[in-house]
């Protein structure tokens, strides 16, 4: 029967020692074990919030990196392309100039060619003419060297000039 | 860890039945007499004012623990007074039997034990039975019992345990924890997540965070410390109705004074119900207010001396049957109970926290209809 029944003693001791147990864990050990994990449940916390915020500012960061890598891409084949068309102009222009200069040199050289030709031609004229002359004259010397053939050479023109 | 706690408990077990032998020895060779289970049993399950080691029950090796009366003033003595005392035995009424008892001798003069308890002498110097229990006045006992050395070094354990816990974390500030506070930190948020944080408003658990923390740790070192058979365990504390007693009440008055108007709205005017069952509600909800934290006690203190005398018990086989060959069935038995016993130590701690956590949760409850 006093397996169940309260001994005063025993209940004294008990409620002295367990309200000294709760005062000091109370104070000395639950408050620091508590605070401690506490702070670092929010530490956790936070850096886990803050690696979610830093991802997605990552993640705005590679589209804005993206964005304006495209952009670049496309400006790059704008001017890539833009240089080309220049350049091409550029090198039909040169051709085309270079084409009318080019024509413009062969006339030229044409028209001095024609002119030195015909500079040449007249020259030849001339010596041939000249040459024509002193052949002529050596020869009408020689046919005029005696009386006879002077003779012969006047009837000889007279008649051709009365065959005319 | 957990390989050392199994072969430790094996040790213990060893231990446990090497001293019953040499007690079964002493009594069987020189008084042949019975074997009394039953009163083995009791024996160790209830409180005394020595601390036995080891050896036969007379003569063997204790630790006599103070005795402190309030009788007319302050009277503190050794214990051993009782137990070498004067022994008497006297001529039981009913059955025929014999009932013993001792007087205190030196400073123990006038009073003497019986069962454990002291009594003062009447005029003729002896105590006066009346069949089983003595009709003399008994003084204020506030000795330092069995019981009682248990809870001061189970408690002193949870202290020294929790200021490490503590010392590491105010030493190294919110970091993962080591050792100690490794293997602790789980269960002390285990507390309070799902035991205060679970069970009470989450705007108010914190106040009562403490107050579970302890008393499931107060609760559960002190029935680890019963499962060891000798020193510094052994004492059957939180099987002893006045310890269950004592932590039902604090829950009891920690639930009265957190109270609320909508806790007791519940209990003396039932919202939502017709008048006549309001009245008629009121006193069983009253009632309610004690059974809750009286079935906290009873659970304790059934649950862990239940387990004590089932070990016990299946460690008697080997006396009762008088052979040392029982212990192949009564070791494996007692071992399989020990282990379960570490369960339900945790158990019971979990359970008594528990439901304190959600008597306090239903007290401090706001009407939400």
């Amino acid at each position: 029967m006093d397996l169940i029944l309260p001994d005063l003693g025993l209940l004294f001791w008990t409620g002295i020692v367990f309200c000294l147990l709760l005062f000091l864990l109370a104070k000395f050990a639950w408050k620091p074990i508590l605070n401690a994990v506490n702070a670092r449940e929010q530490k956790i916390s936070e850096a886990l919030d803050l690696a979610v915020k830093t991802q997605a500012e990552m993640k705005a960061l590679k589209a804005e990196n993206d964005q304006i890598l495209k952009e670049a891409r496309a400006e790059r084949d704008n001017i890539l392309k833009e240089a080309k068309e220049a350049a091409n102009t550029m090198i039909e222009d040169a051709k085309s100039k270079s084409k009318v200069e080019a024509q413009k040199i062969v006339e030229a050289a044409r028209l001095n060619i024609n002119s030195e030709k015909a500079a040449a031609i007249a020259e030849i004229k001339t010596h041939v003419a000249t040459l024509a002359v002193e052949i002529a004259e050596k020869v009408v010397r020689g046919e005029l060297a005696s009386d006879e053939k002077q003779k012969a050479l006047a009837e000889k023109l007279a008649g051709d000039i009365q065959m005319n | 860890m957990q390989q050392f706690s199994k072969l430790s408990f094996l040790m213990r077990k060893v231990a446990i039945l090497l001293a019953f032998v040499g007690v079964s020895g002493f009594s069987f060779a020189n008084e042949e007499k019975e074997f009394n289970v039953s009163e083995m049993i009791m024996h160790h399950i209830k409180d005394a004012h020595e601390w036995h080691l080891f050896g036969p029950e007379h003569g063997g090796t204790s630790i006599y623990l103070p005795i402190i009366l309030m009788d007319n003033g302050l009277k503190t003595f050794s214990s051993s007074h009782f137990y070498h005392g004067q022994a008497v035995e006297v001529e039981s009424k009913e059955q025929g039997a014999s009932l013993h008892y001792v007087k205190g001798v030196g400073p123990a003069a006038g009073y003497a034990m019986y069962h454990e308890e002291i009594y003062k002498l009447n005029a003729e110097g002896e105590l006066h039975f009346d069949g089983e229990h003595p009709h003399n006045t008994q003084p204020l006992d506030f000795s330092i019992t069995k019981n009682v050395m248990s809870l001061l070094m189970g408690s002193f354990l949870v202290l020294i345990v929790m200021f490490s816990v503590a010392k590491f974390y105010r030493k190294n500030g919110a970091v993962a924890p080591k050792g100690l506070a490794k293997f602790f930190e789980p269960i002390i948020v285990m507390v309070r997540d799902d035991i205060a944080k679970a069970n009470i408003n989450e705007h108010k658990y914190e106040k009562y965070v403490p107050y579970l923390l302890t008393i499931f740790f107060f609760i559960w070192f002190n029935n680890m410390l019963g499962l060891i058979p000798f020193l510094p365990g052994g004492a059957n504390l939180t099987g002893n109705i006045t310890v269950t007693l004592f932590l039902a009440v604090c829950t009891l008055l920690v639930t009265l004074f957190s109270g609320n108007k909508n806790y007791w709205g519940h209990i003396f005017w039932m919202p939502g119900v017709p008048v006549p069952m309001k009245f008629f509600m009121m006193p069983i909800e009253i009632i309610g207010i004690f059974t809750k934290p009286f079935a906290l006690m009873i659970r304790l203190f059934a649950n862990i001396t239940a387990g004590h005398i089932i070990v016990l018990a299946l460690i008697s086989i080997i006396f009762v049957n008088k052979n040392v060959a029982w212990a192949g069935l009564s070791v494996p038995m007692a071992l399989f109970i020990s282990i379960l016993e570490v369960l339900v130590a945790f158990l019971q701690g979990f359970l008594f926290a528990m439901l304190s956590a959600l008597f306090i949760g239903a007290a401090v409850e706001e009407a939400h209809h």
